[in-house]
C-alpha cells in the first residue's frame, strides 16, 4: 500500500512539531533536572565524594556504599528528602560518621564518585564543622567542651583556645575548628548537647571564605618589602635581652 | 468449538476461527496463567533478592546475595551489574565510570541481548506491575485514550535523555527515573517516589493506553533497540494461524503482532516486543511459542501458503 502523498508544506510542518515537541519536553526536562541539582550544596556527602558537579555526573545511585555502611549512617535521598533523588547522604545529627579506618563505602562504589584513591579517611572532606558561637555552650563560659572531646582528630580539627577574662571570671575555653584537619564526619553535631546543634557540619562551599591574593600577610612571606622585619626580628633575637634593674631593693639591709 | 447459531469464520489457512476460551478447570486457567505468574515470580523474586540482602543481610556462603539496586549491583560480591543505559548516560556527562561498572554493563547487556532486550521490562521491571494493573483495570472498565501518541515517541526521549546528559552534566533519565524512584525507595526507605508510580497509573489507566512502557519509557526503548539482536523470541507457526486477533487483543505492544511480518519472519522479530507471553497464553491454536531465534527456520513467504503439519504442543 502506498502511503498518502506527503506534500513539501505537510513535511516541513511535522518536522517543525517534532522539533518543537522534543524542544518543549527537553526544556521541562532539564528544568527539573536543574532545581534539582540547586540542593546539592545541601548534602552531606559520603567520605571520598568527588566535588559536587563531578559526584552528581557519576553517582548511579545505588546504594552499595549504603549497604556497606556499618552504622547505617548514609541513605539514599528518597523522593522528598530536598537532596537529588536517589543520590547518597547523610544527617550528621542523626548519625554521623564514624570514620571506619578501612573506608568500607568507598571501594564498593562502582563508578568512581566516591574516589577509589582516598585510602586515609582523615583525608576525607565530607564538610566542615562551624561553630554558631552565640549558641555554643563555651562561648557563654560554661565548661561544655564536647565537641572537642568527641571529635577523632581531637586537637586537629578542632582545638580549645583559652580566652582570659576581666578579676571575678574565669577564663573560657571554647572550641576552634580548623579546616585543614576537620572532615565533616559531624561526630561533634552529634554530641552537641544543646537543643539544637551549636556546631554543624555543612559543604565548606558555604561556609569558608577566601581572603584573596592580593592581601600580603607579611610575617608570613620573605619578600623584598619585609626581609627588613624579618632581619629586626633576628637581630633581636639574637641579641640577649637587657638585664632588669634591681634598684627597689637597693641599699636594703 | 463454535456455537451451533454463530456462523462459521475460517482463517487463511481454512481452518475454523476459534475464540479463545479461558479453561473452567483451576489447572487450566493455571496453565493459561502460568508465564504470568513466572513473570511476576521473577520480578518479586529479584526485588526480593535486593531487599533481602540490603535489610535483612542475605548471605550465601558469607556472601552478599546481590547489593545495590537495579541501577548497579553485585551479585555475591563478585561479579559487577550495572544498568546499561545509566552508564551510557554517566559517560554521556563526561565522566569514565570505573572499569566494574563498564563490565557489569557490558554483562548485561550481552544478557539482554541474548534474552530479547524488552524481556527486561516484562520480567523484571518493577513498574511493569503497575502498568500491568492499569492495562488489566483499562480492559475491564473499558476506557478509551484520551489522545493518541506516537509509540515511537520513546526513541525521541530516548534521544533526549543522551543529549540533556551532555547538556546538563547528570544522567537525565536517572535523575527523574519513576523505575529507579519505586525501587530505590522499595529497598532502602519509603519516600514520596510513589507519588511519581501514582502518576503512571493513572496516566494509563485513565489517559493513554500503555502510556509509560509503550510510548514514554526511554530505557525500553533501549532495550527495544538491543531487542533486535534477541535470540529469545516468540516464535510464529504460519500455518496454524487463523487470524483470531486473541494475541493481538491483550498485546501490550500490538504493533509488534503484524502477521504479514511475523509470517515471514517465523516470529515476532520486532524488538519491541518484550516476550512476556500474553500471546502466547491465549492463542488458541498454539501458533505463538518461544523459541530460539537461530532455531526458527524463516519459512519462505510463497511456501506459507501451504498449511503445514501442526507442531505438537
Amino acid at each position: 500500500m502506498d502511503k498518502p502523498a506527503i506534500t513539501r508544506r505537510d513535511f516541513f510542518t511535522r518536522v517543525g512539531q517534532g522539533a518543537a515537541l522534543a524542544a518543549t519536553g527537553g526544556l521541562i526536562w532539564s528544568y527539573l533536572l536543574r532545581q534539582q541539582a540547586q540542593a546539592t550544596p545541601y548534602a552531606i556527602r559520603p567520605p571520598g565524594a568527588l566535588a559536587e558537579a563531578d559526584f552528581n555526573a557519576s553517582c548511579i545511585k545505588c546504594g552499595q556504599c549504603v549497604d556497606a555502611c556499618p552504622y547505617d549512617t548514609l541513605k539514599l535521598a528518597t523522593a522528598d528528602a530536598g537532596i537529588p533523588i536517589g543520590t547518597p547522604y547523610f544527617i550528621p545529627r542523626e548519625t554521623p560518621c564514624y570514620m571506619c579506618e578501612d573506608i568500607p563505602c568507598v571501594p564498593v562504589c562502582p563508578t568512581g564518585a566516591l574516589d577509589q584513591a582516598l585510602d586515609d579517611i582523615d583525608n576525607s572532606r565530607m564538610g566542615l564543622a562551624v561553630i554558631d558561637i552565640e549558641n555554643c555552650l563555651s562561648w557563654q563560659g560554661l565548661r561544655c567542651e564536647i565537641c572537642f572531646r568527641e571529635c577523632p582528630l581531637q586537637g586537629r580539627a578542632i582545638s580549645i583556645e583559652h580566652h582570659p577574662r576581666r578579676i571575678s571570671k574565669h577564663a573560657m575555653f571554647v572550641p576552634l575548628v580548623h579546616s585543614d584537619a576537620c572532615t565533616g564526619c559531624g561526630i561533634c553535631e552529634k554530641a552537641c548537647p544543646t537543643e539544637k546543634a551549636a556546631i554543624r557540619v555543612l559543604q565548606a562551599d558555604l561556609v569558608q571564605g577566601e581572603i584573596g591574593d592580593h592581601y600580603r600577610l607579611g610575617w608570613t612571606i620573605d619578600s623584598p618589602i619585609t626581609q627588613d622585619f624579618k632581619a629586626a626580628t633576628d637581630a633581636a633575637a639574637s641579641s640577649a635581652p637587657a638585664t632588669g634593674l634591681d634598684y627597689l631593693n637597693e641599699g636594703a639591709p | 468449538m463454535t456455537s451451533p447459531g454463530r456462523p462459521l469464520k475460517t482463517g487463511p489457512n481454512g481452518r475454523p476461527v476459534r475464540p479463545f476460551v479461558m479453561p473452567a478447570s483451576f489447572a487450566g486457567k493455571l496453565y493459561v496463567w502460568h508465564l504470568l505468574l513466572m513473570r511476576r515470580a521473577v520480578q518479586l523474586g529479584v526485588l526480593l533478592l535486593f531487599v533481602g540482602t540490603v535489610r535483612w543481610g542475605w548471605e550465601l556462603a558469607g556472601r552478599p546475595v546481590l547489593t545495590g539496586n537495579l541501577s548497579s549491583s553485585e551479585l555475591f560480591g563478585l561479579v559487577p551489574l550495572a544498568d546499561p543505559f545509566a552508564t551510557l548516560q554517566i559517560m554521556m556527562t563526561g565522566h569514565l565510570p570505573l572499569q566494574e561498572l563498564l563490565l557489569g554493563a557490558a554483562i548485561i547487556l550481552v544478557f539482554y541481548a541474548l534474552l530479547g532486550g524488552r524481556t527486561w521490562c516484562s520480567w523484571v521491571c518493577p513498574i511493569n506491575m503497575v502498568t500491568d494493573l492499569s492495562a488489566w483495570l483499562r480492559r475491564r472498565l473499558n476506557i478509551s485514550d484520551v489522545f493518541h501518541l506516537s509509540r515511537n515517541i520513546r526513541y525521541t526521549v530516548l534521544a533526549l535523555a543522551l543529549v540533556l546528559s551532555v547538556l546538563t552534566g547528570v544522567a537525565a533519565f536517572e535523575w527523574i527515573s519513576p523505575i529507579s524512584m519505586l525501587h530505590r525507595e522499595l529497598i532502602y526507605a519509603i519516600g514520596l517516589g510513589w507519588t511519581a508510580v501514582l502518576g503512571i497509573f493513572l496516566f494509563d489507566l485513565f489517559i493513554l493506553r500503555n502510556g509509560w512502557c509503550g510510548h514514554l519509557c526511554p530505557l525500553g526503548a533501549f532495550y527495544a533497540l538491543l531487542g533486535r539482536l534477541a535470540q529469545v523470541r516468540v516464535g510464529f507457526d504460519t500455518p496454524s494461524c487463523t487470524h483470531c486477533g486473541e494475541c493481538a487483543r491483550l498485546c501490550p505492544e500490538p504493533q509488534v503482532l503484524n502477521l504479514k511480518e511475523a509470517a515471514a519472519a517465523g516470529m515476532i522479530a520486532s524488538g519491541e516486543c518484550s516476550n512476556c507471553g500474553r500471546c502466547i497464553s491465549v492463542c488458541p491454536e498454539d501458533t505463538l511459542q518461544f523459541r530460539l531465534r537461530y532455531l526458527i527456520d524463516t519459512p519462505n513467504p510463497s511456501e506459507t501458503t501451504e498449511p503445514r503439519q501442526r507442531r505438537a504442543a
